[in-house]
């Protein structure tokens, strides 16, 4: 770990200042960071604690929700709102970590979280372009079994680890982001990018750019919505595949579905392919296997990863099954 | 800069990389939080920050500062134990000891955490603020404390003996900061 | 280097071959054991009480000091910086930056570490402890990829670890040899443990395969694995004058300090190794680099250095289990008698180190089989040295041969635990030995009644509850009672009738000091208030390994010669006035805080009147117990059997544990609350030796890439059931107190009972390590 200094934030401009220009990062819970500190991946000069800012979870007048990005991740799955009405995201958040890190862990340091790829952690010694660019991807043929199936590029078959984000991608979250040059509204599905030929870069944020929200659109009463997140040990384990979902059915039809993944893809991946299938369809297990084929008709797994294929498929199958059954 | 630890003020590093656990075990001399692995992955290293618990390792000290911070010195001594050290001897909820005082400080703030109504993974009614610590809820919210012994039925039957399903427990054992030395 | 190696341990072997012969044939009174250990008849004394361990409070108040926590004045804190290829030399190493990095008092490198000794490498004598014999920081040499290259050494941590990652290495690669399939097509070689050839032969084993009725034949693959001890491999170092002091977290304190003083050039009793506490061993905890390392770096500076390897550094320095890839054949008449079993396989190793993973030891005893072929063929590779893990051999081997059994099983139409009962041998088949205690239908019997095996559907794939598949499954447990030479210890008994007993011992979570504390207790006659049971000090009597579930029988065998000794001495001093007067030793028993004629407990005299009358204010022995012939006389094995129920998610291939028992038959227990957590302890390691765990090993590079508690996975809370244990409690009549160590029993079959739970459950047949939900889908 390099030297660094540490101040705390009293206001969002204040911290967007200090940070602007320098090889400054925000601080949240540090479950992340100061864990990528330590493997000298991330080496900021300064650190400018945020988790004095916008703690609050307030609903807006139209009935979403609006969570401070320095909520921890136990308080907003405790929250009764969230738990009332956004099970899915209240889930995907305990299905995280560990109880520990979740208390600790902010909404905003979640979003930004970076890949658990073990050879990105290798800083000494293995060759990484999201750490080094053109350094080349040793995962590549490597041990990717926790990698990308989806969205891919020859230099990055990294995941994004989130399970609150992909909650957060098929409730179509908006981040609410603040700059030097100002405020701006993000989809949380633009801001993680794919890997392309620039893995280093994570988000479209500018490094000044701090998160200070996540507003949640209010969600009819009728839909349902859970994840699932299937992992190699039953808890405190990274996903293999994971499915967030939301299911309103009508009639017998398929009134609106939300789907997301996790654990396949560089960023929480939303399945719209899927989703296009489904609206309008009827409730059916077919019209589930047909949307998961097409949303994976894409897939381009390894040797390592190609069960995540079939995986995602079933799992997503299943837990469009099991919304269908409690509507 | 200050930080409250089993109650006594003491200041904070000069050099901020120091982590809340280092700190404690380096600079103030008590070493019964450990260090396991140093990257939030076995839960060795859990403290209770105003109550809450955390893992030490992935915080820095610094962040901490104005808060008050109770390890496993701070629960209860040899002479005086806390009725879950108690029961931890009593089943045998540890063999080699190294992950104990983590165990032991996450049970305790976990079981304040179901009492608060702090659902888990497991929970079957995300809206229901009241449930019991039972095989399940158990087992899943203590699944951040690694034990490579393999004493984990021990540590979950320690856990159910002091404190039975979370709600029911009349004598509530109280975290003593009194009895750190 | 590795041929003349092997020609000594050949020429080791051949002496105790030709040795064992004859002590199979002596008469079983010669034997250590021959006459049973007085304390098997004590039925209602403290030994097989659920004593709590008497050093409980101070692990659950954090007050039990572990190795990195010795606080010494002037302390150094080190950084360990290591190499990133497989093999090679360096050709440069810049250590400007980090020397001129605030904090840092020195950098240690090849170029400057003081010149020491190659570590004499385990089992190459009675006491070396190294795990391989590769020269330390000694010249520009890579040998494996993770190899320490540099120690920084500065006023923290912080400093330290900073300045470590400003050291830049250049290097010069050698052609490597990092994979396993390449190596075994290049060609394998007969491999040696202990000295003996890890090869039997009864009859022509593949001819009777091939002619029986019913037969299967299949190749089990087992992964690389990681110890984990949750407690990082630490250690505090000081020179005081010519003395070292490692403050260490070990399981061989005494062969850590010879072998330390022979790498040093000093006298083994200038090297003390104390480690009061172990926070976890499963036999990662030995003498690795790290401790040399530490000891060097403390004389560059000339302060005292704390060393604390990082958790990737442990996976980087310390060894762990290695790969194994197994056939097993088995032949049989249509009742189910074996007519063949075919046992063969290779495993990796390095050129620097001596363990091969002996994989066939179950089979060398668990069944009777007309024909027999067992054999271990091994590779090396350009890797950090394998070392023993858990039950080495008997983990992974029993996988495969249980597995086998269970394949068989279902080939015939006979129920599994019915053909294992079918098949029971009546002496060691391979060594023609009687069994010392052998009770394993006993615990299959206990153990299916208690399970409700009859409850199992007999065609797999039945059983449905939900999503989930259910299915039961069950394997034999096996593991040897060893014990091994070198041990001794000293007993100092006070007027006051208080005792101390020393020994070089060591407490990595078994109980040891509760435990023979209780035993210890039984044996004088005293109560357990009186004894003091000091251990964890290379400075104390006896060379004693914790490993091969030993240390039990060897501080056992060790008291009872001290407790002789003892007795020796008493009556010596009693004299002509004391109601013992005339009686030889073997005549006398302890009982009561004194002594008295063992056919006659009214010829009495209590230890502090014996004391009295000869004005002694203590009296102190010290004693070796013979060497342990026994386990050549005699074939002497714990035995278990293991059920398991898993349910297996239909749509996403996840299993998980819901219930297992553990029917064990380990002799006499000590203390029924321990042993119950050791045997729980090792199920548990099964249970993530079948389902989760794998060190990751990147054969294009050799580098290991999940040096992480997060990227290897142990069992958590949430995959551990409740675990039922239950044992026959029969004692052995040839070990002190017919005990046998259980610390490593219990990972073995566990991993079988489990796959096949899998098979009953889902009708597919798991032989590859670990089960992940992939293979399952």
């Amino acid at each position: 770990m390099i030297p660094f200094s540490y101040s705390r934030a009293t206001d969002a401009n204040g911290a967007i200042e200090q940070v602007a220009g320098n090889h400054t990062k925000y601080l949240g819970g540090g479950t992340n960071l100061v864990d990528l500190m330590r493997e000298n991946i991330e080496r900021p000069t300064a650190l400018v604690d945020v988790t004095g800012l916008s703690n609050e979870i307030t609903e807006t007048p139209d009935g979403g929700l609006i969570i401070g990005a320095a909520v921890r991740n136990t308080a907003l799955a405790s929250h009764p709102i969230v738990r009332a009405r956004y099970p899915v995201l209240c889930r995907a958040i305990l299905a995280g970590a560990s109880a520990q890190i979740r208390n600790m862990a902010t909404v905003g340091g979640n979003i930004l979280q970076r890949t658990r790829c073990s050879y990105f952690y290798d800083a000494a010694g293995s060759n990484c372009n999201k750490r080094t660019l053109g350094e080349g991807c040793d995962a590549i043929g490597g041990f990717a079994r926790y990698h990308a199936i989806l969205g891919a590029s020859p230099s990055c078959i990294a995941t994004h680890p989130s399970d609150m984000c992909v909650a957060l991608a098929a409730l179509d979250a908006v981040v609410l982001v603040d700059g030097i040059h100002g405020e701006r509204r993000l989809a949380l599905n633009d801001l993680h990018r794919l890997p392309g030929d620039r893995p280093d870069v994570d988000t479209v944020l500018e490094p000044d750019e701090l998160i200070t929200a996540v507003e949640l659109p209010q969600f009819s009463l009728a839909s349902r919505s859970t994840y699932r997140k299937v992992r190699d040990r039953s808890s405190y384990a990274f996903a293999l595949v994971s499915v967030a979902a939301i299911l309103n059915v009508k009639d017998g039809l398929i009134a609106d579905a939300r789907i997301g993944l996790g654990g396949v893809a560089h960023k929480p991946w939303r399945a719209r392919k899927a989703e296009a299938i489904l609206r309008g369809g009827p409730a059916t297990i077919a019209q589930f296997e047909a949307a998961a084929g097409a949303e994976l008709a894409d897939a381009q797994p390894l040797q390592d990863n190609v069960f995540k294929v079939e995986l995602a498929r079933r799992t997503i199958v299943a837990v469009l099954e099991d919304l269908r059954d409690t509507q | 800069m200050t930080i409250t630890v089993n109650g006594v003020s003491a200041a904070l590093p000069d050099d901020l990389r120091v982590s809340l656990l280092d700190f404690v075990r380096e600079h103030l001399l008590l070493p019964g939080t450990k260090k396991g692995c140093d990257q939030g992955a076995c839960g060795a290293c859990t403290i209770l920050a105003d109550g809450e618990r955390i893992l030490s390792c992935l915080a820095l000290a610094v962040q901490y500062d104005g808060r008050s911070i109770t390890t496993i010195e701070g629960l209860g001594t040899v002479d005086a134990l806390h009725p879950l050290q108690q029961a931890f001897v009593e089943h045998d909820g540890f063999q080699c000891g190294y992950c104990t005082p983590g165990q032991i400080c996450s049970a305790v703030a976990m079981v304040e955490e179901a009492r608060r109504g702090v659902p888990s993974h497991v929970t079957s009614d995300l809206t229901s603020d009241r449930f019991d610590l039972d095989h399940d809820e158990l087992r899943e919210r203590m699944s951040g404390n690694l034990c490579r012994c393999g004493a984990y039925n021990g540590i979950a039957a320690a856990i159910h003996a002091t404190y039975g399903d979370g709600n029911t427990v009349s004598d509530k054992p109280q975290v003593m900061p009194e009895a750190a030395e | 280097m590795n041929i003349i190696e092997d020609a000594k341990q050949a020429v080791q072997g051949l002496v105790q071959g030709a040795m064992a012969k004859a002590v199979a044939l002596a008469p079983d009174s010669w034997m250590p054991g021959g006459e049973p250990d007085p304390l098997i008849r004590h039925q209602h004394g403290h030994v097989g009480k659920p004593l709590s361990r008497i050093d409980g409070p101070r692990k659950v108040t954090g007050s039990a000091t572990f190795s990195a926590e010795f606080p010494v004045d002037g302390m150094v804190y080190a950084a360990v910086v290591f190499a990133t290829i497989a093999k090679g030399r360096l050709v440069e190493i810049d250590t400007r930056s980090a020397e001129a990095s605030p904090g840092v008092i020195s950098v240690m490198t090849h170029r400057n570490a003081p010149k020491l000794n190659p570590p004499p490498v385990f089992m190459s004598s009675s006491k070396a402890a190294g795990g391989d014999n590769l020269p330390i920081m000694q010249d520009d040499r890579i040998h494996w990829n993770g190899q320490p290259i540099a120690v920084v050494l500065a006023e923290s941590q912080e400093f330290a670890d900073h300045a470590a990652s400003l050291i830049c290495a250049t290097y010069e690669a050698d052609v490597t040899l990092t994979n396993f399939a390449v190596a075994i097509a290049k060609g394998t070689e007969p491999s040696l443990f202990m000295g003996q050839p890890l090869h039997n032969e009864i009859g022509d084993a593949e001819k009777a395969l091939k002619e029986a009725p019913v037969a299967v034949d299949a190749t089990y693959r087992t992964p690389r694995h990681n110890h984990n001890a949750i407690e990082l491999h630490a250690v505090t170092v000081a020179w005081t004058g010519d003395t070292l002091r490692i403050h260490d977290a070990s399981q061989l304190v005494a062969h850590t300090a010879w072998s330390v003083a022979q790498m040093f050039g000093m006298d083994e009793k200038q090297v003390v190794v104390t480690s009061p506490f172990v926070g976890g061993g499963f036999g990662g905890k030995c003498l690795w680099q790290h401790q040399v390392l530490a000891a060097a770096a403390a004389k560059i500076v000339g302060r005292p250095v704390r060393l604390v390897l990082s958790r990737e550094g442990v996976y980087r320095v310390v060894g762990g289990r290695t790969l194994t890839e197994q056939r097993v054949a088995l032949g049989a008449d249509k009742h189910g008698k074996f007519k063949a079993l075919i046992h063969t396989g290779v495993i990796a190793k390095t050129p620097s180190n001596i363990l091969p993973e002996p994989f066939i030891m179950p089979a060398r005893s668990a069944y009777a089989s007309e024909t027999m072929l067992l054999d271990v063929q091994a590779v090396e590779l350009d890797m950090l040295a394998n070392t023993f893990m858990r039950a080495p051999g008997e983990a992974v081997g029993t996988f495969a041969l249980e597995s086998a059994i269970d394949e068989l099983a279902d080939a015939l139409g006979i129920d599994p635990i019915e053909l294992r009962l079918r098949n029971e041998p009546e002496k060691e088949p391979t060594s023609g030995l009687p069994f010392s205690s052998r009770h394993v239908v006993e615990a299959w019997k206990m153990g299916a009644e208690r399970f409700g095996w009859d409850q199992r559907s007999v065609k797999p794939g039945l059983v449905r509850d939900g999503e989930w598949l259910v299915g039961l499954g069950c394997a034999t447990a096996t593991y040897p009672y060893y014990r091994m030479p070198g041990g001794a210890a000293r007993i100092t008994l006070t007027r006051l009738g208080q005792a101390t007993v020393d020994i070089a011992a060591h407490e990595m979570g078994m109980g040891t000091a509760t435990v023979q504390t209780q035993v210890v207790a039984e044996r004088l006659g005293l109560s357990l208030e009186a004894i003091t049971f000091n251990y964890g000090d290379s400075t104390l009597p006896g060379v004693v390994l914790a490993g091969g579930s030993q240390q039990t029988a060897s501080i056992g065998a060790s008291v009872i010669a001290a407790h002789r000794a003892l007795v020796k001495e008493l009556i010596k001093i009693a004299g002509n006035d004391s109601p013992l007067a005339g009686l030889k030793p073997d005549e006398v028993a302890s009982r009561d805080a004194g002594l008295c004629k063992a056919d006659d407990p009214s010829r009495f005299e209590t230890y502090a009147s014996i004391l009295e009358r000869a004005h002694r204010d203590e009296i102190r022995v010290e004693a070796s117990p013979p060497d342990p012939l026994e386990t050549m006389h005699w074939s002497m094995h714990s035995h278990g059997a293991m059920f398991c129920e898993v349910r297996v998610n239909a749509v996403t291939g996840e299993p998980r544990v819901s219930r297992f028992l553990g029917s064990f038959d380990c002799g006499r227990i000590l203390n029924s609350k321990t042993a119950a957590s050791q045997f729980r302890g090792g199920i548990i390691m099964g249970l993530g030796l079948a389902l989760m765990e794998e060190t990751q090993f990147d054969e294009r590079y050799g580098r290991i890439m999940n040096p992480s508690l997060s990227e290897y996975h142990v069992p958590v809370h949430m995959d551990v059931p409740d675990i039922d244990v239950i044992w026959t409690d029969i004692p052995d009549p040839h070990t002190p107190m017919g005990a046998h160590g259980v610390g490593e029993i219990g990972i073995t079959g566990t991993a079988a009972a489990v796959a096949n739970a899998i098979y009953n459950a889902t009708g597919k047949r798991m032989r590859d390590l670990p089960i992940t939900l992939d293979k399952l889908l």
